[in-house]
């Protein structure tokens, strides 16, 4: 019989563990709509108020709830050996780093996508203008979560590393931030939504490179 | 050619007499521009009269912001490719003198805006974005170095990090060029020569001059120090292991 992938065993594993207890997959959705719902309440609930700073306001809280699961993302691999192994397989490394990477980002990145025109609803952002910005947090989220996923394989042998993550992703998010802010204005999309997909996709190249060459580091 | 630098006693026996001799040569070279700058530069009043004299260390230091970093890059490359010790050694050595010449920009920028543009600090503003950029990148390598618990693994984190970050860099020219920009076009380097008179332009390029080899001294000494600690390290290792 032949063994399962190792990318398709990475898919299944982070699914898995999603859904494993422990609620996993909804501690991101917890903590975004969270942060989003903090809002209002400091900077006051007038709705045109919110209304020009509703998209902003959902970029933020998404880039902050990419980095809250970011710790775990290769740390428990390397703590249970299962890092030692992929670095072992015939596929190459970089290939698991971004399976694991889409996996993460299934489970706990796509669902805030699909929450942001609920969020945006209550935050005032114009109806018409909520699926566009779906498309921009969908593009930019994944561009979090590669970088994130870069800054998680570096700091993936540091005890505590949740703080360092963050430091170590946030300036990589900076021109996702914005781009994807340009693009999600009323009327502004256009060709800032092409910016948008152009960094995405540079991140896409990058990204598992930079991870892969970190989680060789790890396991040595 | 360049290994013929990598050597550490050849480096150690460079160093030693260049470091001191280029720290006294930068130093002189900065006091002298700032002399020019504060008693003998005439006032400009249409740059805000007197305010415009911090353009003497708000520009150099921002060159040396902008070229410690392609330095860490370069030195980060150069170290991930052929695993030349002093490579890595400038690299860690360079990041904290550019973390401080990179808040140095930031300060006198704000410094120098309050006056001119009525605000310490703007975030529209591409080029302040991205030296604030380059300014977070720079303790997130320290950081990183810092939070691994070998001198390898450090090595090896500090450069994957150094080089994605500088991957961002044509990202951030291009944003540059994208955003309506509120600083004024460059005035030094440009196709028909310098738009500066002389007697701005002259103390400006000698005390960047002053500067570039203040931080060449203070990367020198840096790395001298880490080579220090590193022969230490082996004496107490010997030490440990003879009993």
């Amino acid at each position: 019989m032949r063994s399962p992938s190792p990318i398709r065993a990475a898919f299944r594993q982070a699914l898995a563990e999603a859904w494993a207890g422990g609620a996993g997959a909804l501690l991101p959705i917890g903590f975004f709509a969270g942060a989003a719902m903090l809002v209002p309440f400091t900077v006051g609930s007038e709705a045109n108020q919110l209304a020009a700073i509703g998209t902003g306001v959902l970029w933020v809280a998404l880039a902050l709830a990419s980095l809250v699961s970011m710790e775990r993302l290769f740390q428990a691999d390397l703590e249970d050996g299962t890092l030692e192994l992929w670095a072992q397989e015939d596929c190459p490394l970089f290939l698991i780093a971004t399976a694991k990477i889409l996996a993460h980002w299934t489970v706990s990145g796509l669902p805030l996508v699909l929450l942001t025109p609920l969020i945006g609803i209550t935050l005032q952002v114009p109806a018409d203008q909520l699926l566009p910005a779906m498309l921009a947090y969908g593009l930019g989220g994944l561009a979090f979560f590669f970088w994130g996923g870069v800054a998680g394989a570096l700091a993936a042998s540091v005890p505590r590393g949740g703080l360092l993550i963050a430091l170590l992703a946030l300036p990589l998010f900076v021109p996702t931030a914005i781009f994807g802010a340009l693009a999600a204005e009323p009327g502004a999309a256009g060709p800032n939504i092409l910016f948008l997909a152009a960094s995405t996709l540079f991140a896409l190249a990058v990204a598992p490179f930079a991870a892969s060459a970190a989680l060789r580091l790890a396991v040595d | 050619m360049i290994s013929i630098f990598a050597n550490p006693h050849r480096f150690m026996a460079l160093s030693r007499w260049l470091a001191p001799a280029c720290l006294v040569i930068g130093v002189v070279l900065i006091a002298w521009s700032v002399w020019q700058a504060l008693w003998i530069v005439p006032q400009d009043d249409y740059q805000g009269g007197d305010i415009m004299r911090a353009m003497f260390i708000h520009v150099p230091s921002a060159w040396l912001a902008m070229g410690s970093y392609m330095g860490l890059a370069l030195a980060s490359f150069v170290w991930f490719i052929w695993r030349h010790e002093l490579a890595d050694m400038a690299a860690k050595s360079i990041a904290p003198i550019g973390a401080g010449y990179t808040a140095m920009c930031l300060a006198t920028g704000a410094i120098w805006g309050k006056p001119t543009w009525g605000t310490w600090w703007l975030w529209d503003d591409a080029r302040m974005m991205s030296v604030l950029l380059m300014f977070f990148l720079f303790l997130g390598y320290m950081a990183l170095r810092a939070a691994m618990d070998t001198r390898q693994k450090a090595a090896r984190a500090g450069a994957i990090l150094a080089m994605v970050g500088a991957v961002n860099v044509p990202l951030i020219k291009f944003s540059v060029d994208i955003w309506a920009s509120i600083h004024q076009g460059a005035s030094v380097i440009r196709m028909d020569g310098p738009a500066m008179p002389a007697v701005y332009l002259t103390p400006l390029l000698i005390g960047a001059l002053g500067h570039l080899i203040f931080f060449g001294a203070l990367t020198m000494i840096l790395m001298r120090a880490e080579v220090w600690q590193r022969r230490g390290d082996v004496i107490m290792a010997r030490k440990l292991a003879g009993g």
